[in-house]
C-alpha cells in the first residue's frame, strides 16, 4: 500500500537525479550572476531570459539523461548532415550582413555553423573510439581533414569567429587523444611570433590601402581598431574604448547595481550580449569580475575532473573538449570585452542574452553531466 | 611515431594533458585578472575620469544630402528643413493613447497612423519614427507648450528632400526612403556604419541609389556635455560634416518634359545620347511617378496604386523594357550586311512580296512588293523581303557576332542601376535559355525573322539608342553616362565625367554614308516623310513596328484588345552630316511606328534643334531655380 503513495521528496529526487549536482549548482550561479546583471542592463528582456533558461535547463536534463552510447550513434549522422547543410549554405545560403551564413530550410533559417560547435568533438572522439588501440599517425591525419573541411566551409562564408571556435574544438580532441607535441609548439610559437609582429609593426601594417593576404577587409579592419581603437571613434573602435573605460572606472568594488554611467548613459554597445561584462564589471568592480572569473574555474575544473573519471575514450574526449570550449568562450570574450583580443562575435557563457548560444552550451554541460552519470555502467 | 600503448598508458598520458589544459586555463584566466587588476585598479584614476568625461559625449552632425541638377542647373532634387514630430516606441507606454492625445495638437490623418504602423515592422522599437512630417508653426507651438505630457515623443528639426519636379525625370532621380534592414546590411558590408551614424534616409531608386557615395557626404560628430540623464546640454567642439557633392546631369530637363508631354497618356520610352560624348539628354519612362511619396515611406494606398496599375508606372521602360525593335533593325543588319560584305549597296534584289524558306511563306508588307530594291530603296521603303533574304545569306552567327558588336544583347555600362541586358538571339543562347533538347535546336526559320527586328530579337531603347548613337559617331562608341560632372557643395569643384570611348568598330566611311544617306532618304521620302515634312535641318530616321512584346515582370490584365497591338518604334539621329543627337523612341501598343514614334522623336529635334517647344510648353526660364514648367505657354 504504501509503495504507491506519492512522496514528494523521492519524486523530486527521482526528477533531478539525471542532474550533476555540482555542474547544476554552478551554472545557476553563473546564470543567477546574469540575472542580477540583466536587471540593470537589459530589464525588459528579462520574461524571455526566463523562457530562454527554462529551455535550456530542459535540453540540459534530456542530454543528461541519454547515456554517452547513444550519443555515439549519433555523431556520424550529425556530422554529415552538418556538413552538408554548410555547403548548402555555400551554395544555397541567404546573404546578411556580407557573409553567407544562414540556410533557408522553407520554416525556418538555420545556421549550420552553431551544430558544428557540438557536433564536431562529438564526431572526432567517436572516430578516435572506432579506432581505439589502433591509433596512429594515419588516424590523426584523417582526424584533421574531418575537422578543416567544416572549418574551411565556415571560414568561406566568411565567419572567422566561428570557424576558429569550430577549429579549437576538433583541436581539443586531437589534443586529448594524444597528438604529438612536436605538432602542436612549432604552431604555438608560429602563432605567438605572429602576433607578436602584428603588435610591434601594427602601425604600419595598419596605413590605408595596406591589404593583408588571406583575410578580409572587415578582418583587418578588426585587428587595426584593436591596435588602435582611436582610429575609428565612431566605428568599430567605440565598442572598444567604452568597455575599457567601464571595466577601469569600475574600480574595485564597482559603481553599484543600477549605476553604471556607462551602462546607463548609453555609452556601452551591445550591452545584453556581448558586451554584458563590461556591464557586469562597471558595476560590480573587480570584486565582480574576480567572482565570474572563480565560477567559471569552477565549471572548467569539475568538467576536467569529469573527464578524468570518464571510462571510455569517447567520453574522455568529449569531456575534455567540451570543458575547454566553455574555457574558450569565457576566455575569449573577457578578451575581447577588456581589449586584449580582437571583437569577434562570442558571447560570455550563460551571462550574455541569447537563446541558441544558451541552449548550445546547456547542451554541453548535459553531456559532460550524462557521462559523469553513467561513469560506472560501462566498463572497459 | 608512436608504438601501440596500453590502455592504462592511454589514460595516464590522457590525464597528464587534462593537468596541462587546466594549467593553461589557469594561465589564461591569470592574464586576465592580471589585466582586470591593471585596468581597474592601476589605471583606475585615470578611467574613472574618463568615465566621468563621458558626459561628453560624440553626437553625429549629418550631412547635407547633395543636389541633383540637370545641365541648365534646373534643380530636381534639393532639401528644405521642416520640423518633424517624432515617436519612439519603446518609451511609450500606450502607443494608441498617446497618438489619440498627440492628435489633440496637431493634425494626424488616418494615413500617418497607417505609415507608422508600416514603419514599426520595418524597424526596431527603440529607433525613434516620425508621425507627422511638416508640421506648422502654430502645431510646433502647441506642442512644446504641452511636450511634458508626452515622454518618448520628440520634435526634431530635420532636412526633408524635396523633388521640385515632381513625376518629370522621377526614373532617374529616382527617390530616397528611410534605411531599412536590408539598406543597414548593405552599409555594414562597406564598413559605412560610422558615416551612417545620425542617418535615417538612403538612396533607393534612380541616381539617389546609384550616387549615393557621393550625394551622402561625410558625417561630422560633435562633442556635446551631456547632463546625468544623457541631455545635451552645450556643445564643446565641433567636427564639421562634409556635406555631399552635387550631381549635374548631362540631362536636358525641358527636353525630358518636351518628351514625357508629347507622349499623353500613352506608354512608352525614349533615350537621347548626344554621339559625341555618350551624355543622356533624355531618358524617359511614362507613365511615370511623384518620387515625394517615397520620402518619408510612400502609405500604403498610395503604393497599392502605383504597384497594381496595369500601367506599371514603376516599371523603368527605358532601361529595363526589352522589346523588338522591328524595322528599326534594318539599318544596323544593312551596316552588317556592308561589313561583311554579303552586300554592296547597289546589289538589288527583284521583290515579289515574300520569302520562301523551307516551306514557309514569309510576307512582306506590301502586297505584290516593292519591284526592284537596292540597300537605299530597302531602308527607305522598309522593304522586308531584302532582309529575309538577307538574314538566310548572313547565317544567325555572323547576324549576333555582327549584332553583338553594336553593343545589342549586353548592358551599356549606363551609371543608373537596374539596366537590362536583352536578348540577342544566337544557338549559343537558345540552348542557355531553354532547359529541353528539343526546344534547344535553332531553326533556319527563325533567322528569317531575326533579319527584320522580330523573333527572339529583345532590346532596350538604351541599348538602341546606343546603337544608333555608335553609327552617327561613324563607329566609335562611347558609354552613356547620366552625371556630366560632379560638384563639391563646399568649394564648388567641379569632377567632369570625361566621355569614354568603350571601342571604335571598324567601319569603312564609305559604308557608313551609304546607310546615313539611306536614313536621311526615310524622313525626305520614306516612312517617316510625314512625321519631319517642312524640318529646316537634314535628319536621319528608321520607322518601326514590333509584333509582339515582351515587358519583364509586367503581367497586362485588363484592356487586352488595345494591348494587343503593335509597339511603335522610331530611331533618328540629327543633324544629319555632324550628329549632335540620336535617339531611340518606342510607344507601347502604338500601331505603327511612322503614325506614333515619328512625331515624338520630330518634337525632340525641334526642340533641341531649334529651341522650338510645342505648345502647352513653358519656355524656358534661365536662372529660375525650380522652374516648375506647368504654365500654360507663351
Amino acid at each position: 500500500m504504501s509503495d504507491f503513495r506519492f512522496d514528494p521528496r523521492k519524486w523530486l529526487l527521482r526528477i533531478l537525479s539525471p542532474l550533476d549536482g555540482q555542474l547544476t549548482l554552478i551554472v545557476m550561479a553563473i546564470l543567477g550572476f546574469s540575472t542580477v546583471v540583466m536587471v540593470s542592463a537589459s530589464p525588459e528582456r528579462l520574461d524571455t531570459l526566463a523562457l530562454n533558461v527554462g529551455v535550456a535547463f530542459a535540453v540540459m536534463w534530456i542530454a543528461a539523461s541519454v547515456p554517452p552510447q547513444r550519443m555515439m550513434t549519433v555523431a556520424l549522422p550529425l556530422y554529415v548532415l552538418g556538413v552538408l547543410l554548410l555547403i548548402g549554405v555555400a551554395l544555397f545560403g541567404d546573404v546578411s550582413k556580407g557573409a553567407r551564413r544562414w540556410l533557408n530550410i522553407g520554416v525556418a533559417r538555420i545556421q549550420p555553423s552553431e551544430l558544428m560547435k557540438i557536433s564536431m568533438p562529438l564526431m572526432l572522439a567517436w572516430y578516435f573510439q572506432s579506432r581505439e588501440g589502433l591509433i596512429r599517425a594515419r588516424d590523426f591525419l584523417i582526424a584533421i581533414a574531418l575537422l578543416l573541411v567544416p572549418v574551411g566551409l565556415i571560414a568561406k562564408q566568411p565567419d572567422l569567429g566561428t570557424a576558429l571556435l569550430v577549429a579549437a574544438s576538433g583541436f581539443y580532441v586531437l589534443f586529448f587523444a594524444g597528438l604529438t607535441w612536436r605538432l602542436i609548439l612549432p604552431v604555438v610559437v608560429v602563432g605567438v611570433v605572429g602576433i607578436g609582429a602584428i603588435v610591434a609593426m601594427g602601425d604600419s601594417l595598419c596605413m590605408p590601402g595596406v591589404e593583408w593576404p588571406g583575410m578580409r577587409e572587415y578582418q583587418r579592419h578588426r585587428v587595426c581598431t584593436l591596435l588602435d581603437p582611436t582610429s575609428d571613434p565612431l566605428g568599430k573602435g567605440f565598442h572598444i574604448i567604452q568597455s575599457t573605460i567601464a571595466i577601469g572606472s569600475g574600480g574595485v568594488v564597482g559603481k553599484g547595481w543600477g549605476k553604471g554611467t556607462q551602462t546607463h548613459l548609453d555609452f556601452l554597445p551591445e550591452r545584453h550580449t556581448d558586451f554584458i561584462f563590461a556591464v557586469l564589471t562597471e558595476e560590480f568592480g573587480l570584486a565582480g569580475a574576480l567572482l565570474l572569473v572563480v565560477l567559471y574555474i569552477l565549471l572548467i575544473f569539475r568538467g576536467l575532473f569529469i573527464a578524468a573519471g570518464a571510462p571510455t575514450l569517447f567520453s574522455r574526449l568529449l569531456a575534455g573538449a567540451l570543458t575547454l570550449i566553455f574555457f574558450t568562450y569565457a576566455f575569449v570574450n573577457m578578451g575581447m570585452v577588456s581589449g586584449i583580443l580582437p571583437v569577434v562575435g562570442v558571447p560570455l557563457p550563460f551571462v550574455s542574452y541569447g537563446g541558441t548560444a544558451l541552449v548550445t552550451l546547456c547542451l554541453g554541460v548535459g553531456m559532460l553531466m550524462s557521462i559523469q552519470r553513467h561513469r560506472r555502467r560501462v566498463g572497459t | 611515431m608512436k608504438g601501440i600503448r596500453t590502455p592504462e598508458q592511454e589514460v595516464a598520458r590522457f590525464r597528464s594533458r587534462l593537468a596541462v589544459a587546466g594549467v593553461v586555463a589557469l594561465v589564461c584566466f591569470g592574464l586576465l585578472a592580471a589585466r582586470f587588476f591593471y585596468l581597474q585598479v592601476m589605471r583606475f584614476d585615470y578611467y574613472s575620469t574618463r568615465a566621468e568625461d563621458n558626459r561628453i559625449s560624440l553626437v553625429p552632425v549629418v550631412p547635407n544630402r547633395g543636389l541633383i541638377m540637370d545641365r541648365n542647373g534646373t534643380v530636381l532634387a534639393r532639401n528644405y528643413s521642416a520640423y518633424t514630430l517624432e515617436i519612439t516606441p519603446s518609451k511609450v507606454a500606450d502607443l494608441e493613447a498617446t497618438i489619440e492625445a498627440l492628435s489633440a495638437l496637431v493634425d494626424i490623418q488616418p494615413k500617418d497612423r497607417k505609415r507608422l504602423k508600416k514603419l514599426m515592422d520595418e524597424s526596431k522599437s527603440f529607433e525613434s519614427l516620425p508621425i507627422r512630417n511638416r508640421l506648422s508653426d502654430e502645431e510646433v507651438a502647441r506642442f512644446i507648450a504641452q511636450r511634458y505630457r508626452f515622454p518618448g515623443v520628440e520634435l526634431k528639426a530635420r532636412l526633408f528632400r524635396d523633388y521640385p519636379m515632381g513625376r518629370f525625370g522621377s526614373h532617374i532621380v529616382g527617390y530616397i526612403g528611410r534605411i531599412n534592414d536590408r539598406d543597414l546590411e548593405r552599409i555594414e558590408d562597406s564598413e559605412d556604419t560610422a558615416n551612417y551614424r545620425g542617418t535615417d534616409h538612403i538612396g533607393k531608386a534612380g541616381l539617389e541609389k546609384s550616387y549615393e557615395r557621393e550625394l551622402h557626404g561625410a558625417t561630422g560628430f560633435e562633442e556635446v556635455e551631456v547632463d546625468s540623464g544623457g541631455r545635451a546640454v552645450r556643445a564643446l567642439r565641433r567636427t564639421p560634416a562634409t556635406p555631399g557633392n552635387n550631381l549635374v546631369l548631362t540631362l536636358d530637363l525641358k527636353l525630358q518634359e518636351v518628351v514625357e508631354k508629347a507622349f499623353g497618356n500613352r506608354r512608352g520610352a525614349l533615350v537621347a545620347i548626344e554621339p559625341g560624348s555618350g551624355g543622356v539628354l533624355a531618358l524617359v519612362s511614362v507613365p511615370t511617378f511623384d518620387p515625394n511619396l517615397f520620402v518619408d515611406g510612400i502609405a500604403p494606398q498610395d503604393w497599392d496604386e502605383l504597384n497594381n496599375s496595369p500601367d506599371h508606372p514603376m516599371v523603368n521602360r527605358a532601361l529595363n523594357g526589352a522589346y523588338p525593335p522591328g524595322s528599326t533593325f534594318k539599318p544596323f543588319m544593312a551596316l552588317a550586311a556592308l561589313m561583311s560584305g554579303k552586300r554592296t549597296p547597289a546589289q538589288a534584289i527583284s521583290d515579289p512580296g515574300y520569302f520562301d524558306f523551307g516551306g514557309h511563306h514569309f510576307r512582306d508588307d506590301k502586297v505584290g512588293g516593292h519591284g526592284t530594291v537596292d540597300m537605299y530603296r530597302s531602308i527607305v521603303h522598309s522593304c522586308d523581303t531584302y532582309y529575309y533574304r538577307l538574314a538566310n545569306d548572313m547565317g544567325i552567327d555572323l547576324i549576333a557576332q555582327t549584332m553583338g558588336e553594336f553593343g545589342f544583347g549586353s548592358k551599356t555600362g549606363i551609371d543608373i542601376e537596374g539596366e537590362s541586358s536583352g536578348i540577342l538571339p544566337s544557338p549559343e543562347w537558345k540552348k542557355r535559355r531553354f532547359k529541353k533538347p528539343e526546344q534547344q535546336k535553332w531553326f533556319g526559320g527563325e533567322t528569317i525573322s531575326i533579319g527584320i527586328g522580330q523573333g527572339y530579337n529583345a532590346y532596350t531603347m538604351l541599348q538602341l539608342a546606343h546603337a544608333t548613337a555608335t553609327v552617327a559617331a561613324g563607329g566609335v562608341m562611347f558609354k552613356p553616362h547620366l552625371v556630366k560632372y560632379i560638384e563639391s557643395a563646399s568649394d564648388g569643384s567641379r569632377r567632369m565625367i570625361e566621355p569614354q570611348p568603350i571601342k571604335t568598330i571598324p567601319i569603312k566611311p564609305e559604308h557608313i554614308e551609304t546607310i546615313r544617306r539611306s536614313m536621311v532618304g526615310v524622313n525626305r521620302e520614306g516612312t517617316g516623310a510625314r512625321a519631319f515634312a517642312g524640318a529646316p535641318y537634314v535628319s536621319a530616321g528608321k520607322t518601326g513596328t514590333a509584333q509582339v512584346y515582351s515587358l519583364k515582370g509586367a503581367k497586362y490584365s485588363s484592356r487586352i484588345t488595345e494591348r494587343l497591338r503593335d509597339h511603335a518604334l522610331f530611331i533618328a539621329f540629327a543633324p544629319a552630316d555632324k550628329p549632335t543627337i540620336a535617339l531611340a523612341v518606342l510607344v507601347e501598343n502604338g500601331g505603327f511606328g511612322a503614325e506614333s514614334a515619328a512625331p515624338i522623336a520630330r518634337a525632340v529635334l525641334d526642340y533641341y534643334l531649334l529651341g522650338k517647344l510645342p505648345a502647352g510648353i513653358a519656355p524656358e526660364d534661365p536662372g529660375a531655380e525650380g522652374n516648375s514648367g506647368d504654365g500654360a505657354g507663351e
